[in-house]
């Protein structure tokens, strides 16, 4: 399995429910596969940072074995609509 | 044979030892990772320089057994008062949005 930035935005939109997902391929600017993700999902709302990363890092645990670094900010949909608008 | 389990078991006492623990890929001094430097960076601008860091590149079961221990994929890993708080994302988004100076104020350390 190789992991492409498709299949990541694809797997979190489906398990997570993630209404946008920004997926940044950060390999070039390191030694091996790194990503960078942007998660936006309700299924955040109520939940300490700490267990959003949880969600993210299980429902990617797989690919997670074949990326050497990895960067997530998980945001609810309306803490997203905030941070477009500043 | 017990190794794995050894090293579970020193774990639960080195994150309880210290008030902050850094598991991290290189030194305070000298980060061998960006990540790494990352949280050294942040720990600093709050003014915590009397923490314990471990250096996960000088010891391969401590590396893969901090993984398992914290349920957590990545290293660095930041622990405060023995719980683990999380990596250098979660540290940055607390120190961007306040809640780090909230959490060291609990153990005590004013930033």
């Amino acid at each position: 399995m190789s992991v492409t930035a498709d299949h990541i935005r694809e797997k979190l939109t489906k398990e997570l429910g993630a209404v946008h997902v920004d997926v940044e391929d950060t390999s070039p600017n390191r030694c091996a596969t790194s990503y960078k993700v942007l998660v936006v999902s309700s299924q955040f709302e109520g939940k300490p940072l700490l267990q959003r990363h949880r969600m993210v890092n299980t429902c990617l645990a797989e690919e997670l074995k074949e990326i050497h670094a990895f960067e997530q900010k998980t945001l609810t949909p309306e803490q997203w609509e905030k941070q477009k608008s500043q | 044979l017990c190794s794995a389990s050894d090293i579970q078991k020193d774990l639960g006492e080195m994150v309880k030892k210290d008030k902050v623990v850094v598991f991290m890929k290189g030194t305070k001094a000298q980060p061998m990772c960006g990540f790494s430097n990352a949280v050294v960076q942040i720990l600093r601008m709050h003014g915590v320089d009397d923490y314990a860091s471990y250096n996960v590149l000088d010891d391969q079961d401590l590396r893969q057994g901090v993984k398992v221990f914290s349920n957590w994929p990545t290293i660095p890993q930041v622990y405060f008062n023995g719980e683990f708080v999380g990596g250098c994302d979660i540290l940055l988004q607390m120190h961007q949005n306040g809640d780090l100076v909230e959490e060291l104020k609990k153990l005590g350390i004013r930033s």
